[in-house]
């Protein structure tokens, strides 16, 4: 035999416990003993930053017992085994790495007590039993928990981590434990914080009020007449919720495609002047909520606009209300969401190779031909991206259709009435969810469809010297024709969100006044308690600044590490994996809303009402564009940096944070920039997960807008625009001087 | 067990999916020489490396380095360096950052880390260069500070993948001279990988010659030059014409072969009378004037001339050869008609044909 040891200072089978071999083992172990020993098991004190149970009780105190506590003196014996799982692996600390026992026993202990621990906490909840046939199986039952605390979650992790690191021993991923810790780290969060919740809508739309399972009570609701009604082509009734959503998704993602490519055009293969000017612009409408675009074209062509005002005074005309129902929508989301398609197809229009177009004119083909028979079929993937984006975000939109619908509703107003409307109905909610999501999924998997048969790759790494064709005239004419109207009727909305701030009570009293910034911003200066907050926006606009200052560079590392594992590892499943996190980019906010809300409400992850869940929310949903910018920059590095750096016995989390991440930086300040504005501007899925505690700007805006407030509504919107602007600005200087690699983040 | 080889491959099989890249590859490599992995491309040598060096895991059997299994450490925890076809250098350090990067991975102290990436650079030549980014040297100054890198770390193995295939031919053969000389000076034990024929032969101790995902031959240079075992090795070493003969009998350790009516006596090489193929060497093949001796009528096909030598196709009997004749003085023009014998070195029985 050989032996096994590889450090010539310690002998084999007794290696010191002070020395480095199996650190990583042994910091898991430590960690996992410390929340198993010493941190309160479960949640029940207030928040995850709140540290009341340290002189509240603990450490005897039922609430705040440590799992060893709970077990000897509040009777919770279920938790022996979960001790048991964390002396075993106490003996692989004597044996050598390459001992097959050592594998063995972590993947053992680690797997069953990962998922010992999380099946424990789902059995039994806060009301007993956690689903009702283990009530009828086992008869009633006096114990109850609460939800998972500090302590349950570091032996969780120690578990999971024990897990991976028996894989690694196994020589999984080439051995690496990091690599293979943070894959299962990465799935093992997208399993509970994308598909648990996602699962919970399915099997709460399938429950009753009583949580029975009624399948046909399901089937009723899902074909309701209210979704999927007809009636509004044979009468004046509207049409189901469903249809309104699909026709509202289709137009949308199909103007903000053309608008978007007339825009990639023009800047890109005309002579354009104000190109600059078109790129910067087109940043403005992703740092603004999506429905304040709303809020202005009502100060613009609501029923008191500027320009109903106008037509009255001047022609007599009566204001009229057509502005509310699809058009509003239509003309808010168009405005809103075109830059998104504009910055997809950018990238794509500009990475048609040049040589094909010009092998195309040698081929005897005039410009004209060229264009329809080449140059635009090569932009199909950015075609096809631009408009899933389009028909995604207006299918998500949540603000604009509350604040422009009218009587137009749509699949995601909808699903926030059942679920805080007067009859309070989460299993119609639940199905609204899923015909939503059903929507976006059939869009997302026609989308890989239609591109998956051809190869588009135009850009081969190699220099390619031509020069783009120049547009042809008639194609010229139709885009400056396009394009036009779209920018000065921007132009307008903008100019009413800065002026609309300042002015008493728009259409009625136009003079000049502070007074919305002071009502939302005042500060006060008292002798007695020193600075105060007077505003009534301080409060949520703190909050927002803090979450969204807290997920951004947790959602940016997350998705640069997916990325890395993405296109540097290779492990079995890996194509699953990577279908998985883009598909949470198709799941629309409004559904992981209420996901969340049904998920996170009870033990063993119960993290409503509190800051994590906006967090984690923001993570996960903003996820994907980071890993999108890594991935696009990762590949462009040579693997054997990361080789060369291996083999120089850098560890792959060094060879990560030395070697990647400083030629990363593009995507960093990208995914940085993004996940933040996303924080602040997000409203579809946190209108379902704010509270008292933890209100965001976005959401206090919306009640502004309900309350009729515009003033004060919009005086707010322009200051969150600015502090964006100033936090953008601060990534960029902070990260590194180099140029926002915006357009990566928006690639599929 | 404790072995004296450096690096060992035990029944090694290395499949990704459904294709194997290396099949049951068994060999050692002895400390402190210069071994060779040669083989077309896709033939499993570079595979082969990253296994050595961790960078590619095995599918099947064992791996040591020195007296320690490695078949499951991951490249980090194994005390080998490469240098690799593309440099890698880090972009975004010096040169001096390159260098030290290994020595400061392994936790040594500031001043012996900068010691001994000073030596490293004075080691290649380039200690001026330090504060330099790659992107200020030219390619063959990269590919030291490469070496530099690997070397420093005073590796168990020193892996070298296809390091000239970036640099110029004149280039090439100095820089590969300075690796044997280093390599020579510290005593390293060096895998190489490369599919250049001749600089296998100029630099290794060992070459050990793959084709399609198996070893082919193993052997010291001159060994797999003069007896290739097989016909892939003795036309992939070295130019051959490979033709058809015949065994005749057997006398001592000598074979007399029949080559279409020209006898000669060939090391046997355990081959028994019978049909057999022969390699015979571009340079071993002889044109006379035709009808001066008792050759092997042919008619010359295409001649071209090539500065130190000429190269010719010639027609005959045994088909289509390949003949190199460093008499440049008289070119024969295509057409004339030659008579062919062979020189008594340069031609060999192939046991495995």
């Amino acid at each position: 035999m050989t032996t096994p040891s590889f450090s010539p200072e310690t002998t084999p089978g007794f290696p010191g416990i002070f020395s480095k071999d199996n650190l990583n083992l042994k910091l898991w172990l430590g960690i996992a003993w410390l929340g198993f020993l010493i941190l309160p098991w479960y949640a029940a004190y207030d928040g995850f930053w709140s540290f009341i149970w340290v002189t509240d009780g603990y450490p005897t105190f039922d609430e705040y017992s440590p799992g060893i506590l709970q077990i000897t003196m509040h009777d919770r014996w279920w938790l022996w085994p979960v001790a048991l799982f964390l002396l075993l692996p106490l003996s692989a600390l004597s044996w050598s790495k390459t001992d097959p026992r050592y594998a063995l026993t972590l993947l053992f202990s680690g797997g069953l007590g990962f998922a010992f621990t999380l099946s424990q906490g789902f059995i039994l909840g806060l009301h007993g039993w956690g689903w009702e046939f283990l009530g009828d199986v086992f008869g009633p039952t006096e114990q109850k928990q609460f939800g998972m605390g500090y302590g349950a979650l570091l032996v969780c992790g120690g578990f999971l981590f024990m897990f991976t690191q028996g894989l690694a021993a196994r020589g999984a991923i080439k051995g690496d434990v990091f690599v293979c810790g943070s894959i299962g780290f990465c799935i093992v969060l997208v399993a509970i914080f994308v598909f648990f919740p996602v699962g919970r809508i399915l099997i709460n739309s399938l429950q009753d009020d009583e949580g029975n399972y009624v399948f046909s009570l399901f089937l009723e609701k899902i074909t309701s007449h209210s979704i999927w009604g007809l009636d509004c082509f044979s009468s004046n009734l509207s049409c189901g919720v469903a249809w309104n959503s699909l026709l509202m998704g289709v137009l949308v993602g199909l103007a903000t495609t053309v608008l978007g490519l007339a825009f990639a055009l023009l800047v890109t293969r005309t002579g354009m002047q104000a190109k600059g000017f078109v790129r910067t612009a087109s940043l403005l409408p992703i740092i603004t909520p999506p429905f304040v675009i709303g809020l202005a074209l009502i100060l613009l062509f609501g029923r008191a606009g500027a320009v109903n005002v106008f037509l009255e005074w001047a022609f007599g005309i009566p204001p009229s209300r057509w502005l509310y129902g699809l058009t509003g929508i239509l003309i808010a989301q168009i405005l809103a969401f075109t830059p998104i398609a504009f910055l997809v197809l950018i990238g794509v229009v500009e990475a048609v190779s040049p040589s094909m177009e010009e092998a195309s004119q040698t081929l005897r083909a005039s410009r004209w031909q060229t264009f329809w028979t080449v140059s635009l079929p090569l932009m199909r993937p950015g075609l096809a991206n631009a408009f899933l984006l389009g028909f995604i975000e207006s299918l998500a939109d949540f603000g604009n259709p509350l604040v422009l619908g009218g009587q137009y509703e749509v699949l995601s107003t909808q699903i926030f009435f059942a679920i805080v409307g007067a009859q309070g109905d989460p299993g119609m909610a639940a199905v609204l969810a899923i015909v939503l999501l059903m929507f976006t999924l059939t869009a997302f998997y026609a989308q890989r469809r239609w591109l998956g048969k051809k190869s588009y790759a135009t850009v081969t790494g190699k220099g390619d010297a031509g020069v783009h064709v120049r547009l042809p005239k008639r194609v010229a004419w139709m885009a400056y024709l396009t394009a036009a109207p779209f920018l000065i009727m921007s132009l307008v909305v903008y100019g009413m969100i800065i002026f609309g701030g300042f002015v008493e009570t728009w259409g009625y009293k136009h003079n000049f006044t502070l007074k919305h910034y002071i009502a939302e911003f005042s500060l006060h200066w008292s002798e007695q308690y020193g600075l105060l907050w007077e505003g009534a926006a301080w409060n949520s606009f703190w909050t927002t600044l803090q979450i969204s200052a807290i997920s951004a560079p947790l959602t940016a590392g997350l998705g640069l590490l997916t990325a890395y594992i993405l296109v540097r590892q290779k492990f079995w499943g890996k194509d699953i994996f990577e279908f998985l996190t883009m598909l949470s980019f198709a799941i629309p906010g409004t559904v992981i809303g209420v996901g969340y809300i049904l998920a996170f409400n009870v033990p063993p992850i119960e993290i409503t009402g509190t800051g994590v869940i906006l967090v984690v929310c923001f993570i996960f949903r903003n996820m994907p564009t980071g890993i999108r910018a890594g991935i696009a920059a990762m590949s462009q590095l040579d693997p054997s940096l990361d080789e060369a750096s291996l083999t120089l016995g850098a560890k792959s989390f060094t060879t990560l944070r030395r070697v990647l991440l400083p030629l990363l930086r593009p995507a960093l300040v990208a995914a940085l920039v993004f996940s933040f504005v996303r924080a602040m501007t997000a409203i579809s899925a946190v209108i379902f997960l704010v509270s008292a505690d933890y209100d965001m700007a976005t959401s206090y805006i919306l009640g502004r807008v309900e309350f009729g407030d515009y003033g004060l509504a919009i005086a707010y919107s322009s200051v969150l625009i600015l502090v964006m602007l100033a936090a953008i600005g601060l990534i960029q200087l902070a990260v590194g001087k180099r140029e926002l690699g915006r357009r990566e983040s928006f690639e599929f | 067990m404790s072995n004296s080889f450096a690096v060992e491959f035990k029944n090694v099989t290395k499949a990704f999916g459904e294709v194997q890249a290396v099949r049951d590859l068994n060999f050692s490599i002895q400390t402190g020489q210069l071994v060779t992995l040669l083989g077309p491309s896709g033939c499993g040598k570079t595979t082969t490396l990253r296994l050595i060096a961790g960078l590619e895991m095995v599918t099947e059997g064992q791996v040591y380095i020195g007296d320690n299994d490695v078949t499951k450490l991951p490249a980090t925890e194994r005390d080998v360096s490469m240098v690799f076809q593309s440099y890698a250098l880090f972009p975004h350090m010096t040169v001096m950052q390159n260098v030290s990067y290994g020595l400061t991975m392994s936790s040594l102290p500031k001043p012996e880390v900068h010691e001994k990436a000073q030596t490293g650079l004075e080691l290649v030549g380039l200690s001026g260069y330090g504060d330099r980014l790659p992107s200020e040297l030219s390619g063959g100054q990269q590919q030291r500070v490469a070496v530099a890198r690997a070397l420093v770390l005073e590796p168990e193995v020193l892996l070298f993948d296809e390091p000239l295939s970036n640099l110029d031919a004149k280039l090439r053969r100095r820089v590969r001279e300075e690796i044997r000389e280093l390599q020579q000076e510290l005593g390293l034990t060096t895998v190489y990988v490369t599919h250049d024929q001749e600089e296998a032969l100029a630099v290794s101790d060992r070459i050990i010659v793959m084709n399609e995902a198996v070893i082919a031959q193993e052997g010291a240079p001159r060994q797999l030059y003069e007896e290739p075992v097989n016909l892939f090795v003795s036309d992939f070493i070295g130019d051959a014409n490979l033709v058809k003969s015949t065994i005749l009998d057997i006398d001592g350790s000598h074979a007399n072969v029949d080559i279409r009516g020209i006898r000669i006596q060939l090391p046997h090489r355990g081959l028994t009378p019978g049909e057999s193929m022969v390699a015979i060497r571009p340079q071993s093949i002889l044109l006379k004037q035709s009808g001066t001796e008792d050759g092997i009528p042919g008619t010359i096909l295409k001649a071209s001339y090539l500065g130190d030598h000429l190269e010719y196709t010639v027609e005959c009997a045994l088909g289509e050869l390949f003949v190199i004749d460093n008499q440049i003085q008289t070119q024969q023009p295509p057409g004339t008609n030659v008579s062919i014998t062979f020189r008594p070195y340069g031609v060999s029985l192939i046991p495995e044909s």
